[in-house]
């Protein structure tokens, strides 16, 4: 579990996001403490994205508060840039920048947005690919190398930024199950490292066994929220029962 | 130019007229086509230029949270360029031509040279086109482009600068190409305004010799050696920006067999090789 003397690196309180009259977050709130693994699951258009994105501002809250570090990350005055380069991010479709190398997509933020220079970047940037296994293909372009391979490179962009947390929007969900392997395997090397993430998955036995937290997501709100041995050995909402119940089906 | 004192003209055959233009007026129809295809990369040097900066303005969002201020100007702004765009695409760039050229000195008091009425001319009547070929070319990139800059921290315009621009460049490099081509041909129309390019020059020529048949097969292939060209350099070019087929394996000393996909997991294994894949089947 998170020290509880630390005070949290991410903390969402009410959170709310509509799409129109649509209300896809409705009062979220959650807090993430240094060292935290919060996997956050539920079936697709509980709002599990839409709010990883919202954290990262990629989409904008309705309304409420997000604080990164007790500051509010909402307020006019805080630079969205500066604050989206200590939050990382990792897509589902990987997203890559196609007109560059391996490499040259590790440099670019930190060069760009972190003012380090090429030699800095560089050394970075292979120290990441190296631990991600992917330090061979650092002259291939994405078009080139496999969807685990290009998620592994993603990954490594991440990190070269050296976020705070790092935030993972469904990373194996466009994979074959093959390649789910090699990228979850990366994930678990983070997880061992100590690393703050907040993961959006459909891969139960990743959040089971990494989690330090599992949020369970239903219509917009956190249904629930406990140790991943209570959400799934003996989980308190219907819901997630419900949830938990036909995953384990679709794994029999 | 130098136009001999002709004798026999009418007994010459086609190809002996031929002949004789090259020999007699080659230097004419060189230094006319050499002012086309001024006119034509320089026109389409600038139109791509103001094509650039009104599809990245075209491009820019608006959001809910900019203030009333950025969100009217901009929006000013963007009415003002749809206008000029659907002027210049809507109009004849010959009549464009004469209203620019006698225009400007009738309301404004410019005299422009017809060289310069010419590069103003097409360089505008390119940016219209190109414009909405660099808003195609930036609506065309995954969105997951953006978001991915975005998401290290990227500015807009850091984020167009080294992401989308250089993408959207490369999705409308055959665009661009049309254009150089058409502006080859198109800057014939020039001539309404005396610019003494290839056709004009040949107008003329033809004029001095009534012998249309020939000068006029001349212009021709020279226009198409001028466009054909052109078109395999623009080419040459795609295919030197989209890089190589291949790439090599860090490390290598580029001799070993070709190397299979690293199997999963995360023990690292020495590789030697080039890793080759038919980009054909990536795509």
């Amino acid at each position: 579990m998170s020290s509880d003397n630390n005070s949290p690196v991410i903390e969402v309180r009410h959170l709310i996001k509509n799409f129109g009259k649509v209300e896809v977050l409705k009062d979220i709130d959650f807090k993430t403490y240094p060292g935290d693994v919060i996997c956050v699951i539920g079936s697709s258009g509980s709002g599990k994205s839409t709010l990883l994105r919202c954290i990262n501002m990629l989409e904008v809250p309705t309304g409420g508060q997000i604080l990164f570090n007790g500051s509010n990350i909402m307020d006019k005055h805080t630079k969205v840039t500066e604050y989206r380069s200590k939050v990382g991010m990792v897509f589902q479709q990987f997203n890559l920048f196609n007109n560059m190398t391996v490499l040259q997509n590790c440099l670019t933020g930190q060069m760009k947005v972190l003012k380090r220079t090429k030699e800095q970047a560089e050394a970075k940037a292979m120290k990441y690919l190296a631990q991600v296994g992917m330090d061979p293909y650092i002259n291939a372009k994405p078009h080139q190398i496999s969807g685990g391979q290009k998620q592994r490179v993603a990954i490594a962009r991440a990190l070269a930024m050296e976020p705070d947390v790092l935030l993972f929007d469904e990373p194996t969900s466009a994979l074959d199950p093959e390649m789910v392997g090699e990228v979850l395997e990366v994930m678990r090397e983070l997880v061992r490292g100590g690393l703050t993430m907040i993961i959006v998955t459909h891969e139960m036995a990743f959040a089971r066994d990494v989690s330090t937290r599992v949020v369970f997501m239903d219509k917009g709100v956190i249904a629930e929220e406990d140790t991943p041995e209570v959400i799934f050995n003996n989980p308190q909402n219907p819901r997630t029962k419900e949830f938990l119940a036909r995953f384990m089906q679709d794994k029999d | 130019m130098t136009i001999p004192i002709l004798l026999a003209a009418t007994e010459r055959s086609f190809w002996e007229w031929v002949v004789f233009l090259v020999q007699h007026n080659g230097m004419d129809f060189v230094k006319g086509a050499g002012i086309t295809l001024l006119m034509a990369a320089v026109g389409t040097l600038i139109g791509c230029i103001i094509g650039f900066l009104v599809g990245i303005v075209q491009t820019i969002p608006i959001e809910q949270h900019d203030n009333l201020v950025k969100k009217t100007v901009l929006k000013i702004v963007r009415a003002l360029m749809t206008a000029y765009i659907e002027i210049f695409r809507g109009t004849p760039m010959i009549v464009q031509a004469m209203v620019i050229y006698y225009g400007s000195l009738y309301v404004f008091g410019i005299d422009m040279t017809p060289m310069t009425a010419g590069f103003v001319i097409v360089s505008i009547n390119t940016g219209a086109y190109m414009a909405e070929s660099v808003r195609g070319g930036i609506d065309s990139i995954d969105i997951g482009q953006t978001e991915a800059a975005k998401a290290i921290g990227m500015t807009h315009f850091q984020t167009m600068l080294s992401v989308i621009l250089p993408q959207a460049l490369r999705n409308i490099l055959p665009q661009i190409g049309n254009n150089l081509i058409i502006n080859i041909k198109d800057t014939a129309v020039l001539n309404v305004i005396g610019l003494n390019e290839l056709f004009f020059a040949t107008k003329s020529l033809v004029g001095a010799y009534y012998q249309p048949f020939p000068g006029y097969i001349i212009a021709c292939v020279v226009y198409f050696i001028m466009t054909f060209t052109c078109s395999r350099i623009l080419r040459w070019y795609e295919r030197k920006i989209d890089g190589p087929d291949s790439y090599t394996l860090a490390g290598t000393d580029h001799k070993g067999a070709p190397v299979k996909k690293r199997p999963a997991g995360m023990t690292m294994q020495l590789m030697n090789g080039t890793y080759h894949k038919q980009r054909s089947a990536m795509r």
